[in-house]
């Protein structure tokens, strides 16, 4: 039994609309192991990418434990947060978010800017990082320079650039065509297996969830099913 | 400041006309600042650079001017003969007994009338006490004789005025022997001559004022005391060199005061559009304020971001203002000094404060302008940031 890297119990979130207090996740219960790859699947609006958000700490929770890797981040401070957010958790979004002025290289170094790392070891870092996924000989381009697939497998790189322990992807594919699509989830894929880096991902695409070693289904805030891939 | 620098500088030039235009408009305010500040700086060392700190001048008790000053020839003899005034080397007295009339004359160009200061000194009051004083074309005037020498200011811009010509007042012609230079002082906005010839023809029987050199300087502090309280006398002793300083406070103190509101007022404005920019800004970048806050920016790398961009505007402002007033000190004015009546002309100078002052004012308004907006990046909820993309 692997030890679990999340552990969330009767989390409660609701946000507020024109007055009125919508229910987004009802005490939900869920238990993520270290090393695991998750695929959070559900019909739009079901509360994915808020419970997502949760996890990785952007957001606060209304009620609930919300611990990873041991920490209740729910009851950390705002400034507490943004460090924890720097060393333990690595964000892939839908539309890549990368800083269109800097270079894929600056992109990806972005992150140890916060860490006190020196230039020539951060060098070092972003270059590995960069050769993992296949883009050492465009560090010098912008992101405008680069497919939706490259700028995606920037993103990765500037993802697991710090060496956190939890990997976020929200749709990570949702913009991308088929192929570039595999180039990613088999991207995940290795850094799940190769740097054991527990992923959590949304999707709504059952072909990408496939590449998860565990599905878990969300409707109406709630979870509905577990269903192991393989 | 975790946020790069290219970042914020990239941003900049990326959106290059509206930096262009932002800082253009920051940068005439600093223009019109450092413009005036130049002015200010022209005017002073134009008029402090005329006096000198170790000649005396004496001047009738409560006038502010040697214009409204009066010293008859009683007065003068006793003045003269104080033993703290120094001789030249071939025995004879440092003492220039002069007098100051201001005469009309055309400008060359535009044949506008002026007030021109016509001095009448004694030769010793042009070697032996302004040895900053050259004649640079023809020659010196001779005493007891209808010649003047112009400053060079008055040389060029006076109808009458150059090497040769004639001037025409106080019931005679006169002729222009010689042209003088005197650093850029005021004595260049002057007509000199000799001035018993001029008292004469101007039917003034007293002098305007006296100026003498000290055979010490550390003998000013009893001489004074020792004039002032004189019952003979009813004159009042300066430093030259002060003496035209309080020349310059009045109109120096007015066009500071002027030139500070009117850039304070435009500043306003500035700053307003430094404020819509930086707002357009963040505004264009929020999902990117979100993600760096998710890979663990804080609030205040954000803010400083925010507010080093704007600050970069206000300096690329100062820089261009600066750059544009520099031109200005190839310009020379004139004007009126109404503490003299004169027409007075000076220069712009920038100095190494004026540009400290200048961009400090740049880098406040860039600040100034930036603080909402920075605060508002800020501010921002990092899930609301992100869903804006
Ligand atoms: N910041 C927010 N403010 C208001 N409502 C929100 C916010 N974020 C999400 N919601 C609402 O919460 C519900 C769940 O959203 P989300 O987690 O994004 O769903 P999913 O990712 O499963 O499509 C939706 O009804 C959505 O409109
Ligand atoms: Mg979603």
């Amino acid at each position: 039994m692997k030890s679990p890297a999340i552990e969330i119990r009767q989390l409660v979130k609701s946000y507020q609309r024109g007055g009125e207090s919508v229910p987004v996740l009802r005490h939900l219960d869920l238990d993520i192991a270290a090393g695991d790859f998750v695929a959070l699947m559900g019909p739009s609006g079901s509360g994915k990418s808020t419970l997502l958000n949760l996890i990785a700490g952007i957001d606060k929770p209304d009620s609930g434990k919300l611990l990873v890797s041991g920490v209740d981040i729910a009851q950390l401070s705002e400034h507490a947060l943004a460090h924890w957010r720097a060393q333990n958790v690595g964000f892939i979004f839908q539309f890549y978010n990368l800083m269109p002025v800097l270079t894929a290289f600056e992109n990806v170094e972005l992150p140890l800017l916060l860490t006190p790392l020196s230039a020539s070891e951060r060098r070092e870092h972003v270059l590995t990082a960069l050769q993992m996924v296949g883009l050492q000989d465009r560090m010098r381009h912008y992101p405008g320079e680069l497919s939706g697939g490259q700028q995606q497998r920037v993103a990765i790189a500037r993802a697991i650039i710090t060496d956190p322990r939890i990997v976020v992807a929200d749709e990570p594919t949702g913009d991308l065509d088929r192929s570039a699509a595999d180039d990613i989830l088999h991207l995940l894929t290795r850094l799940n297996k190769e740097l054991g880096k527990t992923i959590v991902m949304v999707t709504h695409d059952p072909h990408a969830a496939s590449f998860a070693s565990h599905i878990q289904q969300l409707e109406k805030g709630l979870l509905v099913h577990a269903i192991p891939t393989h | 400041m975790a946020i790069p620098f290219s970042y914020t500088l990239r941003n900049l030039l990326a959106r290059s006309v509206t930096t262009l235009l932002t800082a253009g408009g920051m940068g005439l305010v600093v223009f019109v600042f450092a413009t005036v500040l130049m002015l200010e700086e022209g005017l002073k060392q134009t008029l402090v650079q005329t006096g000198s700190m170790d000649n005396v001048v004496a001047i009738r008790r409560a006038a502010q001017t040697e214009v409204q000053s009066a010293i008859d020839r009683t007065q003068a003899a006793i003045i003269e003969n104080q033993p703290e005034i120094a001789l030249d080397r071939s025995g004879q007295l440092l003492v220039s007994k002069e007098t100051v009339v201001l005469i009309n004359l055309k400008k060359r160009d535009s044949l506008a009338p002026a007030n021109v200061m016509i001095r009448g000194v004694a030769p010793v009051g042009v070697v032996g006490l302004r040895p900053q004083v050259h004649i640079v074309e023809g020659r010196a005037f001779k005493p007891g004789s209808a010649e003047i020498i112009t400053g060079r200011s008055v040389a060029d811009r006076f109808q009458g005025a150059a090497l040769g010509q004639r001037l025409r007042f106080a019931g005679r012609e006169w002729t222009v022997v010689g042209v003088f230079e005197s650093d850029k002082s005021g004595f260049e906005s002057e007509v000199w001559g000799d001035a018993e010839q001029l008292m004469q023809s101007f039917r003034r029987p007293v002098y305007s004022s006296m100026v003498f050199k000290l055979r010490s300087e550390s003998d000013f502090a009893i001489l004074k005391a020792r004039i002032e309280s004189d019952p003979r006398l009813s004159v009042e002793l300066k430093p030259e060199g002060l003496y035209y300083e309080d020349q310059s406070r009045l109109l120096a103190n007015f066009i500071k005061y002027l030139g500070l509101t009117l850039s304070v007022i435009f500043s306003l404005g500035a700053v307003i559009g430094a404020t819509i920019t930086m707002y357009a800004s963040v505004a264009s970048r929020t999902a990117e304020i979100g993600t760096l806050r998710a890979l663990g920016f804080t609030r205040s790398n954000v803010l400083w971001a925010f507010l080093f961009e704007a600050l970069l505007l206000g300096g690329a402002g100062g820089l261009l203002g600066l750059g544009l007033a520099s031109f200005m000190q190839f310009f020379t004015i004139s004007t009126m000094n109404w503490q003299s009546f004169s027409e007075l002309a000076f220069r712009f100078i920038l100095t190494p404060s004026i540009g400290l002052k200048s961009m400090g004012f740049a880098l406040i308004m860039g600040a100034v302008g930036g603080f909402l907006p920075s605060l508002r990046a800020a501010r921002m909820n990092i899930v609301t940031a992100l869903r804006s993309a």
